[in-house]
């Protein structure tokens, strides 16, 4: 095996690390959706070469299913979404962006202890970047949390999605290919049935301000 | 095998067809005509399982045995009865323009690929076509959420969308974990993923990592149970959407995740041996249990209050089966079947009390035996049975839970008995003076479908007071599966 | 401490006063150049050093003892600095004392310095340049602390002679905490030296001063040591970029050859950073105050990631 290929691999999986702070950070929403596939293209980027460096052509099939699925055609939907429901503006998010920053770096810690004995079993030679992986899935939910408009709530969904399909790759060599497809009929399907549902809510509220969907309470 | 094809087939061109069809007049009447399908095929099936052992169909990626094969025909049943009774509650719902032919014809297609993607997580042998299809079963159900389009139901499809999302993330995380482990074992192709093929092996499978994987799967799925504290979702989606989509989320999809939790414990007991998978599913149990009971009394839509209750049910299942062995497994059974057939009666009978009374608030709803008998005793002695009174089903389930639990964990029945006493106050009070009471309401202009409510019921008093040895010994041969 | 240990510490002192100044003129020509002016001369900061020398130095009646030192320490901060990075070799005599936390602490006593004395004289613009340089040097020292960790954690070492060496000769590897540790200390060192995107070096409008109002009072011989230690850390900053990522060219120890080579490298790398800078500053636009916290903040969380890169993954 090729000593360059894990290297080259961690280079991919310390990009996506950073991708999601970049995400966590960002304001504005066309950014973010450029960020997301940007993430999706370096995720493309890692499964192509662990498929090079371990002969696996299955891999070369996942990759183009996730080129098609997360870099062309999610990006896509996500951009026309956003023309259609003119939500071009910045976000303000719930807690600064500083103080942000630092839980991120307290949850890629977290992620890090709690993945070490799990790589330390893997046959994978890219094993090392399943906290990665765990730790891009942590953020992504930190930055759904702390989101207070439908689309980048939306979009931190779709990156733990990224960071799950990372973790797949880099421990396991991916998942069979049958599940991986259902994955992304899943994936699909759910942008769709979402983009309806957003206009749906457009519709009702005159605005995408998730605060409008919290009046439901116990009373 | 032909079983199988029709049982999966059926619902798929259901859905298929009322897309083309929708916006019909016959469009109920073809939805019941291929659930009815769907139970003709459920039923053979079963037939064919009870007589002959475990079915393995498509070269090992589906399989169906006891434990299965039961939730499948109580799912093709429930499935069915809850077709006939969105007949006229839908035309109803229709005359009163808050559904649109559109609206109708979205309504039944989903209905159908529902109830498929129900089917093929239950039958299905591989793990990440289990995941799939669950998600599968959110996505077909989230529009249906919505379908009122007022902004309640959208903020319950909208947290139904998105924490369930979350939670199914999570599982998708347990399921590469459990891939993670498998292919260390069973070599790294399709086949180690197979539920079958794991469960030979599971001793071999690798403790640390099938402890975490465990947790993140009880939490994923866990989330579609409706364990405290991931319920979030379930009140708003079970009050906000129509009424036969309560009754199949509670009836139906709860039961699916709680199976699909139960085979990943079989897993896990099986690698970890020890007890900390069963004392997780006993924790979340007790925990959904006692926090559903105290939120009961603070209900005011009854659909929010039986969504409670459904939380509390399947909190006491869970506990059920992390409790373990045969008659804790065998109690755990018999209360997710009662329990399905006599929640999705009461939705019935509560969605014909809605519809009449024009409002979901308890508080207006008064004297439902004056003006509708029928309705009125359905919902009463469905109550009853719920709350655990003999003799329906219930009852004898919880009696042997709590039975169990004094032989085994003596420290959780005071907290079950305490839980189980509030929600009983809690509901009975509030269903009583809807039962009975002074109204000015009229009858409902269509006759309410509620032959529905009263097989259901009935089937609920028959499990309660005889069980068929045919079914009491497939039972036990489920919970011996179960370890 | 032998003689050639001497002559090559002086060469380095030399070296600095010199390249020193003329770093900043180069990047005040690519600068011009970017922008499509006429460039001054290089020697132009030379020459405003002269000019300066030569002028009676005012000061406030109130001015303290402090306020007349500040310049001589923070002169005297900057150059000893430069004399511990190496910049043309590795055998230094006073390597053993150049450790890279003493570094961050000769930066610090110099800003420590040089805010005191800003608000030493009372005046409002005094004050508020001291408390923006105290924002951006609370944020940007633990950033620049963790490029250095992640340095030293890669060479094991926290002396920068022996960070250089190692990193030198280690064989060729894409190392990804290397790559965010550098962009950190990019955003450090653009902040540090009070460039674009943190602080415009040429503006006039006080508000928005964080550097230039701290050199508001002075005049004459002061404002001369002050705008020479301004270029000398400009110079550090530099080095210390080159010593921890292009460290090839740097002198090892007894390599005369290498020595001879170093200072034309040395020239070399200065005037490609150079031209890299002038084109960030042209680039960017310079952020509103409110935002620096933000810029840091990034930076930090970069050398923290390169940190943890390194550790966890060991890339």
């Amino acid at each position: 095996m090729n000593p360059l290929a894990p290297q080259v691999v961690n280079l991919f999986a310390a990009g996506l690390l950073l991708l999601a702070f970049a995400m966590l950070a960002q304001r504005r929403i066309v950014t973010l959706i450029d960020l997301f596939a940007l993430q999706g293209l370096a995720l493309v980027g890692s499964t192509v070469t662990m498929a090079w460096a371990t002969d696996q052509p299955h891999l070369y099939y996942s990759a183009a299913i996730t080129f098609a699925l997360k870099v062309v055609a999610l990006p896509w939907i996500l951009h026309r979404l956003v023309r259609r429901l003119n939500v071009k503006w910045d976000v303000e998010t719930l807690i600064n962006i500083p103080t942000m920053m630092i839980v991120g770096i307290l949850l890629v810690v977290f992620a890090f202890n709690l993945a070490l004995p799990i790589s330390e079993l893997s046959r994978s030679f890219a094993r090392g970047t399943l906290g990665i992986a765990l730790a891009c899935v942590l953020m992504s939910f930190l930055m759904m949390i702390t989101r207070s408009k439908a689309v980048p709530q939306v979009i931190g969904f779709l990156s733990m999605e990224n960071g799950l399909f990372f973790a797949a790759t880099s421990a396991t060599y991916g998942m069979p290919m049958v599940v991986e497809l259902g994955i992304a009929l899943d994936v699909l399907v759910g942008m769709v049935i979402l983009g309806v549902f957003l206009f749906q809510i457009r519709e009702q509220f005159d605005s995408l301000d998730i605060h409008h969907l919290e009046k439901l309470k116990e009373d | 095998m032909e079983a199988l094809f029709l049982l999966l087939a059926s619902p798929l061109l259901g859905g298929l067809a009322l897309w083309a069809l929708g916006e019909r007049e016959v469009a109920p009447e073809v939805n019941a005509g291929f659930s009815a399908a769907t139970l003709a095929a459920a039923a053979w099936l079963t037939a064919g399982v009870v007589s002959s052992g475990p079915v393995e169909g498509f070269a090992g990626q589906f399989f169906v045995d006891p434990l299965n094969v039961f939730l499948v025909a109580l799912t093709a049943f429930v499935a069915f009865t809850t077709s006939l009774f969105s007949r006229p509650y839908m035309r109803v719902e229709r005359e009163k323009g808050r559904m649109t032919a559109g609206r109708l014809r979205l309504y039944h297609s989903m209905y159908q690929v529902f109830t498929f993607t129900m089917l093929l997580a239950l039958t299905t042998n591989n793990m990440g076509i289990l995941w799939v299809a669950m998600e599968a079963a959110t996505l077909a159900t989230v529009l249906l959420v919505s379908v009122y389009r007022t902004p309640a139901s959208l903020e319950a499809a909208w947290k139904y969308f998105i924490l369930c999302g979350v939670g199914i993330a999570q599982a998708l995380f347990g399921t590469i974990l459990l891939y993670f482990a498998a292919e260390r074992v069973l070599g790294a192709h399709g086949d180690a993923l197979l539920w079958t093929h794991l469960d030979l092996v599971k001793s071999q499978l690798e403790p640390a990592i099938m402890s975490l994987a465990f947790v993140f799967l009880l939490v994923g799925y866990g989330t579609k149970v409706g364990l405290v504290p991931l319920h979030n979702w379930l009140p708003d989606a079970h009050a906000e959407g129509p009424t036969p989509i309560s009754a199949v989320l509670s009836g139906l999809l709860l039961n699916v995740a709680l199976y699909a939790v139960i085979r990943c414990k079989v897993l896990a007991d099986g690698a970890l041996a020890s007890r900390f998978a069963s004392n997780m599913m006993m924790g979340f149990g007790l925990l959904s249990v006692v926090v559903a009971a105290f939120f009961l009394s603070r209900q005011r839509d009854i659909k929010r209050m039986f969504a409670y209750s459904s939380i509390e049910h399947m909190g006491l299942a869970t506990f059920a089966f992390g409790m373990g062995g045969p008659i804790a497994s065998f109690a755990g059974l018999l209360h997710m079947t009662v329990h399905s057939l006599v929640k999705s009666a009461i939705f019935f009978a509560v969605g014909h009390a809605a519809q009449k009374a024009g409002t979901q608030l308890m508080e207006d709803i008064r004297g439902l035996l004056r003006t509708n008998p029928t309705i009125g005793w359905g919902l009463m002695i469905g109550t009853l049975a719920i709350l655990g009174m003999p003799p329906f089903g219930v009852f004898a389930s919880e009696f042997l839970i709590l039975t169990t639990a004094m032989r085994e964990h003596a420290w959780a029945t005071p907290i079950l008995l305490l839980a189980l006493g509030v929600a009983f106050a809690a509901v009975f009070s509030r269903v009583q003076p809807m039962v009975f009471g002074e109204t000015l309401l009229k009858r409902l202009p269509h006759q309410p479908a509620l032959a529905p409510v009263f097989i259901h019921l009935g089937l609920g008093l028959m499990l309660g007071l005889y069980i068929p040895p045919y079914l009491a010994a497939w039972y036990r041969q489920a919970a011996r599966l179960l370890g | 401490m032998n003689v050639e240990g001497i002559l090559l510490q002086l060469t380095a002192l030399v070296v600095a006063l010199v390249l020193g100044p003329l770093l900043t003129g180069w990047v005040n020509q690519c600068r011009a150049w970017l922008q499509g002016r006429r460039a001054p001369p290089l020697t132009q900061p030379f020459r405003a050093l002269h000019k300066l020398f030569w002028k009676e130095s005012v000061m406030a009646h109130e001015a303290s003892a402090m306020y007349r030192a500040a310049p001589y320490v923070v002169f005297s901060c900057m150059l000893l600095a430069c004399m511990i990075i190496p910049t043309l070799t590795t055998n230094l005599p006073l390597a053993p004392a150049a450790d890279a936390i003493a570094l961050v602490g000769l930066f610090a006593l110099a800003r420590l310095f040089v805010s005191l004395a800003a608000m030493d004289v009372g005046t409002a613009f005094g004050s508020l340049g001291a408390r923006r340089e105290m924002l951006v040097g609370f944020l940007a020292e633990p950033a620049f602390l963790m490029v250095l960790f992640t340095a030293s954690l890669i060479s094991s070492s926290t002396s920068l002679a022996t960070i250089v060496s190692s990193l030198a000769h280690r064989e060729i590897a894409i190392l990804p905490s290397l790559a965010f540790a550098g962009v950190a200390f990019t955003m450090v060192s653009l902040a540090e030296n009070a460039r674009v995107p943190v602080d415009n070096p040429a503006t006039h409008l006080e508000l928005t001063m964080i550097h230039e109002a701290l050199l508001l009072e002075y005049s004459g011989r002061h404002l001369a040591l002050m705008e020479w230690a301004a270029s000398l850390k400009l110079f550090a900053y530099s080095c210390a970029g080159l010593a921890l990522f292009f460290p090839w060219g740097v002198a090892q120890a007894n390599d005369r050859v290498a020595l001879a080579l170093a200072l034309p490298v040395l020239v070399a790398k200065l005037a490609a950073g150079g031209f890299l800078l002038a084109l960030i500053e042209t680039i960017l636009a310079k952020m509103r105050i409110f935002r620096v916290p933000e810029f840091l903040a990034t930076a930090f969380l970069l050398g923290v990631l390169a940190l943890l890169v390194r550790l966890l993954l060991g890339a």
